[in-house]
């Protein structure tokens, strides 16, 4: 059985034909072809699916399709300033060596996205708390500390 | 040490913004037109023979295209001693064996219908640990070789040994002696992307496959094989490989689940793709290889060591891969690792019913390192002395040959020794009690590549366009590792061009030359070294061109800069007769006269100068192709013998640790990491090297282990499998690089992907006896380990 839903997909509406078993990855993977969200282990254990939702960063492999119908819905597709051009965070990850094999990386910028967003200047530990759920296995995640860190000290300096 | 543009200075990788940007394409994410899912149905049993499979089920189901077993496709021999199968005929030897495949339009079908194969077996008594495995009457895993012969035990038939010295006069020589036996788990890669390929046919048979492999022209040679069992010899496969979600070893050999891709697409005539899921990956991916040492060392009673000997025991699981030659670098630490005149080394491979095994990260070295490190801290305590004046007292130097025959040209030892003494305080901190504690390890590695197979080498392609852009072919592996960052920065360096003008092309058996493999931290040296002889030949062909081009175009450049410039005098300087190839000069994609005035008019830029000789009549471009084959030689590892890099990394971590005598827990406070690199080719880059391998050295000491009981996988998830996450490296770690300036490596550099976690359990390990008293021999070491033994020494 599948069902019509409607939501808002970094800024644009999206309509999309929705299964009752599919989760939110499966029809941005599938229909919607942002394979930028990736797909570590299925189970909400990694978070290399994260994206946000209505502000927030969710495993996008344990939220129901279904559920996103109205919702506001950003993946790492929709972070680029413009075309061309990265966000500070993203850029952030580069500069500060936080990326190896980048698998886990467009969840991390998430993670931390959802996290700057509420909270402009976090503590380490907050940074810590943030990331919490997301694995990488290439960084020992102390390059990724400090490009979040250097993420909020140039968006304070942009405000 | 010479002054570099490039080499050593902060940058950022090429693939980065890819990356940060979701664009980067894993083998997830790639799809081709028409394409199939495969799915794998695996052994329900440990031990079991194989009565009857029934598929027919499956074939009924809408959307099948193709159910397979071993009996209706042709047999596929694979693994190190071809004792595996790509489909299991007769008997499985453990639950990951593969008996049946389909495919289907999508991967939900591809899921039902395996499920709709039933299959009927006879089962075994099982075998699951070596030390069973090598009793007498026991159950035989393989009755016969890959050769048909008749095998009458379960020793996996490898020889690793070594003797050197005079064992029994080494034993006499010694005062104190310290003996151990110590082990270490099986534990999982876990990259972040799980393993797949996709599979797919053209007309003519030939075979393309986009593979996460780390070895994409052995690869090559193997598929081709299997082409050849299939009844189509001669036909060729193309290795393509994508963007890897890391690979820390589990790339390095071919696996059954890619000759089944194979199989599947040859079949049905349509590109097949199986990606494994996480449980999958747990589950039937080769882990690192568990391993139980027995070591003996003795020293004199100055603390001089007088003898080492070492027993290792494998279980090697149902098949062999490449994690059966672990031995072949075990060796190196155990023969080389401070200086020991008599030495005596035997390895044991054994076959049993439990998951088999592969490449990780450090190949045999974190294993081996773990006991040998533990027992040297063990034995200085014997003779009274202080573990880091122990280790200084026997410490390697540059220059020397050690028994095995390593040759050391650089050795950076001492000073990484020193510096982590000096950074943890360690007079001051040592010895205190209180539950907290310092300890330090060491570790010996290949730096040089590695010849564990008949060629070391690595091909490069350079070719250059009208535009200036040096475009590179090269056959090594980019994994997450940063190997495309340093091959950047090298032919930037090398030939004389912008790193943006450096454009490094995907890894493809098709355009690139052959390379061994990106194993053994040779990626980087062997990129590097080749990088640096294509950009010579590629220079002295570009200075040769400029003894013709550089007066006449700079002629014309002056015109130009004398009507831009109408009161310009130019220097007095004959253009002319300066330009000789061997006094140009070209850096940031000009050509210049190194001794020559530095006008703006006075220098030629590359790309103009390709375009000058490309468009000429009878013209030509420029590019040139190199084999660089390091100067090593592939050990006779029966005798233990040969020189197996052209140089070695050296390195001494170093840890602070806490440890809650309650609980059992133990919280690292800091740990500090010394590393011999020869030099720093990306300091970014290598840090994150270094800080990365350590927290998987984290994992490895603390609490990483893949459970098998009777040959299950019992924590084939991150739930259960702990890898450290960013709660668990909340603690600084401090990295200093030594730089020793190596003349094999490029621009000095030393391989340098696999040290950085060889030494870090043995380094915690030291420090939580340190801190209380009780010395863990068998990883990981765990609170309720730490709680045993100290509730036992009480």
């Amino acid at each position: 059985m599948s069902k019509e839903i409607s939501f808002i997909l970094n800024g644009s509406e999206v309509r999309v034909a929705v299964e009752g078993h599919q989760r939110l990855i499966d029809i941005l993977r599938g229909p919607l072809g942002q394979t930028g969200t990736k797909e570590g282990c299925g189970e909400g254990e990694c978070g290399s699916c994260t994206v946000i939702i209505d502000g927030r960063a969710v495993n996008s492999c344990l939220f129901p399709a279904l559920e996103a119908e109205g919702k506001t819905v950003i993946t790492i597709e929709g972070l680029q300033e413009t075309k061309n051009e990265l966000s500070v965070i993203q850029k952030s990850f580069i500069e500060e060596g936080a990326i190896q094999c980048g698998f886990c990386t467009p969840g991390m910028i998430m993670s931390a996205k959802a996290l700057l967003d509420s909270s402009p200047a976090p503590s380490e530990e907050e940074i810590r708390d943030a990331l919490q759920g997301n694995l990488c296995r290439c960084t020992g995640y102390v390059q990724i500390i400090e490009a979040v860190k250097e993420a909020a000290r140039k968006l304070k300096g942009k405000r | 040490m010479t002054d570099f543009i490039h080499i050593g200075k902060k940058a950022s990788r090429p693939d980065a913004p890819d990356k940060a940007a979701g664009k980067a394409h894993y083998i997830h994410d790639l799809e081709r037109p028409g394409m199939l899912y495969g799915k794998i149905k695996f052994s329900d049993h440990p031990h079991a023979r194989i009565k009857h499979i029934d598929t027919s089920k499956a074939e009924r189901l809408t959307g099948v295209r193709a159910v397979i077993t071993a009996a209706s496709t042709p047999e596929i021999r694979f693994g190190f001693l071809r004792d595996n199968l790509a489909l299991k005929k007769d008997k499985v030897r453990h639950y990951r064996d593969e008996v049946a495949a389909v495919a289907a339009i999508d991967p939900e079908i591809a899921e039902e219908a395996v499920e709709l194969i039933k299959v009927e077996y006879e089962p075994l008594s099982g075998v699951f640990s070596p030390l069973e495995a090598m009793e007498e009457g026991c159950p035989l895993i393989h009755e016969t070789d890959a050769q048909g012969r008749t095998r009458t035990d379960n020793l996996v038939p490898l020889k690793f040994h070594h003797q050197s010295g005079d064992l029994e006069a080494g034993k006499q020589a010694a005062k104190y002696i310290a003996e151990g036996e110590y082990s270490t788990p099986m534990v999982q890669q876990c990259c972040l992307g799980t393993a797949g390929c996709i599979a797919e046919f053209d007309m003519s048979s030939n075979l393309t496959i986009w593979a996460k492999t780390q070895i994409p022209f052995l690869a090559q040679r193997d598929f081709n094989r299997a082409l050849s069992d299939m009844g189509l010899p001669g036909k060729n496969t193309r290795v393509i490989v994508p963007t890897l979600g890391g690979a820390f070893g589990s790339g390095l050999d071919t696996h059954a689940y890619e000759y089944i891709a194979i199989l599947l697409a040859f079949e049905t005539g349509r590109p097949v793709k199986i990606v494994y899921t996480r449980t999958e990956e747990f589950a039937n991916l080769s882990p690192r290889q568990s391993s139980i040492t027995k070591i003996i060392q003795g020293c004199d009673q100055n603390g001089k060591l007088t003898f080492r000997e070492v027993e290792v025991l494998q279980d090697n699981g149902a098949y062999t891969s490449w994690g059966a030659t672990y031995p072949s670098v075990m060796m190196m630490p155990a023969t080389s690792l401070y200086r020991v005149p008599h030495v005596y080394f035997n390895a044991r491979l054994v076959y049993t019913n439990n998951t088999y095994c592969q490449a990780m990260r450090g190949y045999g070295n974190p294993e081996h390192t773990w006991a040998l490190e533990s027992n040297m801290d063990e034995l200085a305590e014997e003779a009274e002395i202080d573990p880091f004046d122990f280790r200084m007292l026997n410490r390697n130097h540059p220059n020397e040959t050690t028994p095995m025959g390593l040759k050391v040209s650089t050795c950076g030892l001492k000073e990484c020794l020193e510096t982590v003494a000096r950074k943890l305080d360690w007079k001051k901190k040592r010895k205190k009690g209180k539950r907290s504690g310092v300890g330090m390890a060491s570790l010996i590695h290949v730096g040089g590549g590695g010849r564990i197979y008949r060629s070391d080498a690595s091909g490069l392609i350079l070719k250059l366009d009208d535009f200036g852009n040096a475009n590179v072919f090269h056959g090594g592996v980019e994994m997450g590792q940063g190997l495309h960052s340093v091959l950047t920065l090298a032919v930037a360096e090398a030939l004389g061009v912008k790193p943006e003008r450096v454009i490094i092309n995907p890894t493809d058996t098709g355009t690139c030359p052959w390379d061994v493999g990106t194993h053994a931290s040779r990626g980087a040296f062997m990129a590097c070294n080749a990088a640096i002889l294509a950009a010579n030949k590629l220079r002295t062909k570009i200075f040769e061109l400029a003894e013709e081009f550089f007066p006449r175009e700079t002629e014309q450049n002056l015109k130009k800069f004398l009507e831009q410039n109408p009161g310009y005098k130019p220097p007095k300087f004959d253009v002319k007769k300066a330009s000789r190839r061997d006094r140009f000069e070209l850096r940031d994609g000009f050509i210049f006269i190194k001794e020559g005035p530095r006008e703006p008019w006075l220098q030629l830029e590359l790309g103009r100068l390709l375009r000058a000789v490309h468009f000429r009549n009878q013209g030509q471009m420029l590019s040139t192709e190199v084999f660089y084959d390091p100067p090593n030689e592939l050990p006779d590892f029966e005798k233990g013998l040969g020189n197996i890099s052209a140089t070695y990394a050296y390195g001494t971590q170093g840890a602070e640790v806490e440890v809650d005598t309650e609980t059992g827990e133990v919280k690292i406070l800091r740990m500090v990491a010394a590393h011999d690199v020869g030099k720093v080719l990306n300091p970014m880059a290598l840090k994150g090297q270094i800080y990365g391998a350590l927290a998987q050295g984290v994992g490895y000491a603390l609490y990483e282990e893949l459970r098998s009981q009777q040959g299950k996988i019992m924590n084939p998830n991150f739930r259960d499998y702990k890898i450290p996450r960013v709660q668990e490296m909340n603690f600084p770690v401090d990295l200093e690089f030594i730089e020793t300036d190596d003349s094999y490596g490029p621009f000095g550099a030393k391989g340098v992907a696999e040290p950085g976690l060889v030494p870090t359990a043995p380094a915690i390990a030291n420090a939580i006896y340190d801190a209380v008293g009780v010395r863990i021999r068998d990883l990981p070491i765990t609170p309720e380990k730490i709680l045993a033994a100290l509730k036992n020494r009480k």
